[in-house]
């Protein structure tokens, strides 16, 4: 099969942006927040829905067993997008937060005492802060905070003084920032984190959809993301984990499918990737999540990254045209996505006009509290795009900036 | 005039609108408008947090009626701020008790009142009502 090398080739096949909102055709620039769903996947979640819907791994009867089929082919799918070494790496749980949730549980209850430390950054969402605030408190360990600069980078040199004590026994930074959209140097990271035996989780809800990631290249010990910020279904989501690890960790959850033998003196768990899956997973959401992978993957890997990296450069060039405005993460490693200010205005009126001009932005702290500290601001507004975007939409976008400041000036 | 009259007045004001754009754009005048809050009662006691926006709001019992001052940190929220205290500042309790809005859901402002836009003016309102009943009680 041809791959798409075309940008109205891609916007075809989602059926929300043909709307109209407000009377003006949608410009949907919050993919940050979460995507729009192509015609292949939608249409697979109907047919699972209306006709294929057995429980997994538990009857013997037709629709199980193909539900069952379809439901491990994701697996399968998934393992070979972020190239993880086999099938039990690859866990089901129903999104970002979730994953975090497991690993900062189970993790710290193996591997995290009295005394320990958990290390994030300053840049990080609320997903990667509060479950291992929640855990260290727990386990009465320390969390560190790696700083960042006014240009969103992580203070690199600050690392090993924060790494010396060996307190530290893991490290949760996100791959790509959701506020600042800056590629963080998380090889860098890793390599220096495992020189002083720290495994490393990378979250992945934003760098998943712009980034090609290979879990073994990048040698991250967790790998975590969404379904739905990947064009997939909302509630399922992804914990890779390296075999070792997932096996020294206790599950999170218990219930059916994740054991071995249940009595009431014992139970024994089962093994990957089910004994994190406990009870009945979104398999259909699951489903949802292959196929948008299958999807992505008819797509032109060189014609993504050139297209991206186009709407970076016409957004840059766009928002630096508009006078006066504060753009937040202007580090050269960028992905499409932009958070901004413009002095004196508040980003919820910005949001609301550009919402009647049908353009779709994120305004307020995006989850994001002390990165919002660290700028000194309450909110920001931001533009994320992704692959259906077109440069036209750019275009239009700016000129609704300027329209729009210039009605609240 | 009634609070139901001055509701009118305002759906009447909007219809003339047809552009979502014109009408935030009027929206935006009134905000710009709306008489400054003494800074004294620009304090956290009378501070309505939204998620997205805050709203200082503060109420004056005078001979039986209640006068009401607000301010906020964004324009499109102070319009709509304008609007309420143009429906209920000056009335006594039981007329603000006594009131619905339906006038919000006319003129095509209800999304900002939901609860999901967290913007401090659901808080506002429900706040505008305890003041009513906090002096009615106390007559």
């Amino acid at each position: 099969m041809e791959l798409i090398k075309d940008v109205l080739d891609i916007r075809r096949n989602f059926p929300a942006l043909e709307q109209s909102v407000n009377g003006k055709p949608l410009v949907y620039f919050d993919n940050g927040a979460t995507s729009q769903k192509p015609r292949s996947v939608i249409e697979l979640v109907n047919r699972m829905n209306s006709g294929i819907n057995g429980n997994i791994h538990r009857a013997v009867h037709e629709l199980s067993a193909r539900s069952t089929e379809i439901y491990e082919n994701s697996r399968e799918e998934i393992r070979k997008f972020i190239n993880a070494g086999s099938r039990e790496e690859i866990i089901f749980t129903s999104g970002t937060t979730a994953s975090v949730n497991l690993v900062a549980n189970s993790f710290s209850q193996a591997f995290i005492g009295k005394g320990d430390a958990v290390l994030i950054t300053e840049g990080e969402h609320h997903s990667n802060i509060v479950p291992w605030q929640m855990a260290c408190e727990r386990q009465g360990a320390e969390l560190r905070v790696l700083p960042i600069d006014d240009y969103g980078c992580w203070r690199m040199e600050q690392l090993d003084s924060l790494l010396i004590d060996g307190k530290v026994k893991i490290a949760s930074v996100a791959h790509v920032s959701n506020v600042l959209g800056v590629v963080n140097p998380v090889s860098t990271l890793i390599e220096i984190c495992h020189k002083a035996g720290v495994p490393v989780l990378l979250d992945g809800a934003q760098g998943i959809i712009h980034l090609n990631v290979d879990v073994q290249k990048l040698d991250c010990d967790f790998y975590v993301f969404s379904g739905h910020k990947l064009f997939g279904p909302t509630g399922i989501g992804i914990l890779y984990g390296k075999k070792d690890f997932l096996n020294a960790i206790p599950p999170w959850m218990g219930g059916g499918d994740m054991v071995g033998r249940v009595s009431f003196e014992k139970t024994t768990y089962a093994e990957l990737p089910l004994k994190f899956e406990a009870g009945t997973p979104n398999f259909i959401g699951a489903a949802g999540l292959g196929e948008a992978i299958r999807f992505i993957n008819n797509i032109d890997s060189e014609f993504v990254k050139e297209h991206e990296r186009q709407l970076v450069e016409r957004m840059m060039n766009g928002l630096s045209s508009v006078g006066s405005l504060i753009i937040y993460g202007t580090s050269d490693s960028k992905v499409p996505l932009f958070s901004f200010n413009v002095p004196g205005i508040h980003p919820t009126d910005m949001a609301m006009l550009m919402d009647k001009m049908g353009i779709a932005l994120r305004s307020g702290m995006m989850c994001s509290e002390p990165l919002m500290d660290h700028f000194g601001v309450s909110g920001m507004l931001r533009a994320s795009l992704t692959i259906y975007n077109t440069l036209e939409e750019v275009d239009y976008f700016i000129e609704s900036l300027q329209k729009a400041i210039r009605m609240l000036s | 005039m009634t609070i139901k009259e001055v509701e009118q007045q305002i759906i009447d004001e909007f219809s003339v609108f047809t552009d979502w754009l014109d009408k935030y754009e009027y929206l935006i005048e009134l905000g710009k408008s709306l008489p400054l809050i003494d800074e004294k009662k620009k304090i956290d006691e009378n501070l309505i947090r939204g998620c997205q926006s805050k709203v200082w709001l503060a109420a004056d019992y005078v001979d039986g009626k209640i006068y009401f001052t607000a301010d906020s940190d964004a324009i499109i929220t102070k319009g709509i701020i304008s609007l309420l205290i143009r429906v209920f500042s000056g009335r006594t309790p039981q007329e603000i008790l006594d009131a619905d809005l339906n006038f919000i859901k006319e003129i095509g402002l209800q999304d900002n009142l939901s609860p999901t836009r967290s913007n401090g003016l659901v808080s506002m309102i429900k706040q505008i009502k305890l003041y009513a009943l906090a002096f009615s009680a106390n007559k």
